[in-house]
């Protein structure tokens, strides 16, 4: 009996082992290139060894079931009736629902950090003028800040491209240029169907929907060009409905803005 | 007043064709619709792997490169519509359903036989209609969940189609339904206690609970969705005010459900099978009835996490994802109870039970990324991409079709009288298991990096991934042929069955295989263990 429960108790320790060592070894996930994404990367990080764990423990139970207790040949009649266990059932009922609480309330933490569950009314600075009511993405506009250092964009999604208009400067572009490490609030709105704005480096998205206009804000911490992808079925060219963000240094987004801006005048 | 009726007279063999045309036929045995349903069913599941394959092809090259984009969008729309209402519904429901309930009750019918029937024979000509779509202007092409505004701007005669053949479809469901409640409930044999029943009646009666209460709201929104489409109303069309997420709230308040009604009778299947092969009664009869009812009620309060990108308030997201996350415990629960049944038992290694392991490794593999995508920051990142794709596809291959293989395995002997030739049998699983991992574990990584689903072209990286999921299909696709040699082969020429090959104590074995037109010569047997063995057979009786 000792013995039985010594291999037992070595098995769990080597899933668990296991588990750990692929879940911190093993990268599944693209560049992190937001504020978000080393918040998504950790929830992505425990709920992947959890998983693991669980996977790799079943897995084993029933291989072994079906090993040890297959039927010999030697072998007539039946298994033990045994019908069940009632303190089994409580503790695996208990536990799950424990683990369950746990990853929900962290993913909530998660998903407070993300700027989730934020009221947007007032930390955006096209909610002032404007009082229909707009759905809210995820946003990291914390209290203290002021909306007026954000970068706000204009998006809107039409069958088969993103146009980006930047108010500031009076002009539209087909490319998102943002300066790194500043927060970037985009308005969203779609002129026909419905589309998604993703980034899958900054993880995150947000449906683009006609009539409903929805918000999205991002920090992006690392230079580099990453696409933004469609993903929500707007047609037959949703595959190819694509563009890119351009995460550049301050000074080479001035540049870039001073060239495309239109002053009043020249309107 | 009173109305007797003699069985005898409303299955009057007299009238009915008898041979292989009564299954051509509006018969009102419940096994013959029953097998009317599988083979119909399986069928569309060769249609609807044609048109996986046909996905398939086309991602194995970056480029939109072998059917136009229009079409290639009919395609995954009808391959999701075939495979849902035309193929694991009806199968899992219908099929065994029919068959298996009025044994496992003890009764000689289901409740409403005419109703039955017609059931059954709306699903061939709603389901033709939906395939010979494509030929008339195009099929609808705004996928199986037809979001408005998309699916009012597509082609019209296309998306209509569509729509009156999954309101029929529909229909046929809650017939369905509301005759297996009222068979459970009302037919069972006296003496027989609800809690004596097979599992699988406990599943049916939950399944159908959610069929009658939620495949209405489907019907309702598809029949306000064709005002939008015929008569330019605008319920969903924001163009004349309408709101597209309120579609989506009633489309997935009946569609999550529809996942239960997918999965459940699979659950209840699998606790049928285990215990035959495993020799062990189920383990944990209680907690399982307990589980399926939880799994019901919490089912129907889970719809918003589709729509966690939509742009719904944070409170809203955060009661759904606990909701749908503690779907897991009572999911869990069956699983750890199935585990048990096999501990300790005498286990045939056969393909009935090489098939409902791979149905728990599966399933659980799904349900954990199940669980994961429940989490609202986990799933903005990966809703609508491939990661969602591979997940739902370990629900509903990996698990249901899984357990429909493994249940067909089980109660070939029970329907011919013939055995199914066993080396076909664990051919027919290894390469499933094989091609089925192959093709949807990588599609996991194409997700969280970059690929969204429903595309017919997508970033040169991801290109040696999907043509590893592309050989998994075809390994798939190649899976069916030793399974239909195998039933050609037996039907014709398998070795005798018997009465009850695998000595089960279900009261369907207790009968001669086939089993004659009243279902027993004499009196249904009261079978209060169904579970029993183990235990001494005197004790059964």
């Amino acid at each position: 009996m000792l013995n039985k429960n010594i291999y037992l108790i070595l098995i769990i320790s080597l899933v668990f082992a296991i588990s750990f060592w692929i879940g911190f070894n093993v990268n599944l996930l693209p560049a992190e290139a937001s504020i978000n994404a080393p918040i998504y990367d950790e929830l992505f990080k425990i709920l992947f060894i959890i998983g693991l764990i669980i996977f790799i423990g079943m897995t084993i139970a029933v291989i072994y079931s079906l090993f040890k207790f297959r039927k010999r040949n030697d072998q007539i009649g039946d298994g033990i009736a045994l019908e069940g266990n009632l303190s089994l059932e409580i503790v695996w009922t208990i536990i799950p629902s424990i683990i369950v609480l746990l990853i929900g309330l962290y993913s909530y933490n998660i998903y407070d950090r993300m700027g989730g569950m934020k009221e947007l009314n007032h930390n955006h600075e096209m909610m002032s003028s404007n009082t229909e009511k707009i759905w809210a993405g995820i946003s990291q506009t914390s209290d203290n800040e002021i909306a007026i250092n954000n970068l706000s964009i204009e998006v809107s999604a039409m069958q088969f491209a993103f146009l980006f208009n930047y108010p500031k400067g009076n002009f539209i572009s087909g490319e998102l240029h943002v300066p790194v490490d500043q927060k970037v609030s985009m308005k969203m709105e779609s002129k026909d169907v419905i589309h998604a704005f993703w980034v899958p480096e900054f993880r995150i998205k947000q449906d683009i929907i006609p009539g409903q206009p929805t918000i999205l804000n991002f920090t992006p911490t690392k230079v580099g060009k990453y696409p933004i992808i469609c993903a929500e079925l707007c047609g037959p060219y949703h595959g190819g409905m694509r563009a890119s963000i351009i995460v550049e240094e301050k000074s080479d987004y001035n540049e870039w803005f001073n060239k495309n801006k239109k002053t009043e005048v020249n309107l | 007043m009173t109305i007797s009726i003699d069985p005898q007279k409303t299955n009057n063999e007299s009238l009915q064709p008898k041979g292989w045309l009564r299954y051509f036929s509006f018969s009102l045995d419940h096994k013959v619709i029953g097998i009317q349903y599988l083979v119909c069913g399986f069928l569309f599941y060769l249609i609807g792997g044609t048109l996986a394959s046909a996905i398939r092809i086309e991602l194995a090259s970056p480029m939109s490169d072998f059917m136009p984009r229009d079409v290639y969008n009919q395609v995954l729309t009808l391959h999701g519509t075939i495979m849902i209402f035309l193929w694991i519904v009806p199968v899992v429901n219908g099929a065994f359903g029919n068959y298996l309930i009025p044994f496992y009750v003890g009764a000689r019918d289901m409740a409403f036989p005419r109703l039955n029937a017609v059931a059954f024979w709306l699903i061939p000509p709603s389901g033709f209609m939906l395939v010979a779509s494509y030929f008339v202007e195009g099929a609808a092409q705004a996928g199986w969940t037809a979001y408005p505004p998309l699916s009012i701007t597509t082609p019209q005669s296309g998306q209509i189609i569509w729509i009156l053949s999954v309101l029929l479809l529909g229909g046929s469901s809650i017939f369905g339904g509301i005759n297996f409640i009222a068979t459970i409930i009302k037919l069972r044999r006296p003496g027989l206690k609800l809690m004596q029943l097979p599992m699988y009646c406990w599943a049916m009666l939950g399944t159908s609970l959610l069929v009658v209460l939620s495949t209405p709201v489907l019907a309702g929104t598809l029949i306000l969705l064709s005002f939008d489409i015929i008569a330019n109303t605008g319920f969903f069309n924001p163009v004349l005010g309408g709101n597209v997420v309120v579609y989506q709230h009633l489309f997935w308040f009946y569609s999550h459900p529809a996942v239960y009604i997918m999965v459940l009778p699979a659950f209840g299947l699998v606790s049928e099978i285990l215990p035959v092969h495993a020799r062990k009664p189920l383990f944990g009869y209680t907690t399982m009835v307990f589980s399926i009812m939880g799994i019901v009620v919490l089912g129907l309060v889970v719809w918003a996490h589709h729509m966690f990108t939509s742009g719904t308030p944070p409170w809203m997201r955060l009661f759904f994802t606990i909701a749908t996350a503690f779907i897991a415990v009572p999911t869990g629960i069956k699983f750890f109870n199935w585990v048990a049944t096999l501990w300790g038992g005498k286990i045939s290694i056969n393909s009935a039970m090489l098939y409902s392991c791979g149905f728990i490794i599966n399933f659980v593999f799904g349900g954990i990324t199940g669980v994961a995508l429940a989490q609202v920051p986990f799933d903005i990142h990966v809703h609508d991409t491939y990661f969602v794709v591979a997940h739902f596809h370990y629900i509903v291959y990996g698990g249901t079709v899984f357990i429909i293989f493994s249940s067909i395995y089980h109660w070939f002997p029970k329907v011919t009288g013939k055995m199914l030739n066993e080396k076909l049998g664990i051919l027919h699983f290894i390469i499933t298991f094989i091609g089925f991992n192959l093709c949807f574990a990588p599609q996991h990584w194409l997700g969280l990096n970059g690929m969204p689903r429903r595309v017919a072209e997508y970033d040169p990286q991801f290109q040696f991934v999907n043509q590893i999921s592309s050989l998994g299909a075809l390994l798939m696709a190649i899976s069916t042929i030793p399974f239909l040699i195998n039933v050609f082969l037996s039907v014709r020429n398998g070795k005798d069955a018997g009465d009850n090959p695998w000595n089960a104590l279900t009261p369907e074995w207790l009968t001669s295989s086939p089993p004659p037109v009243e279902n027993w010569e004499g009196e249904a047997p009261l079978v209060e263990e169904p579970y029993g063995y183990g235990k001494d057979i005197s004790e059964q009786k």
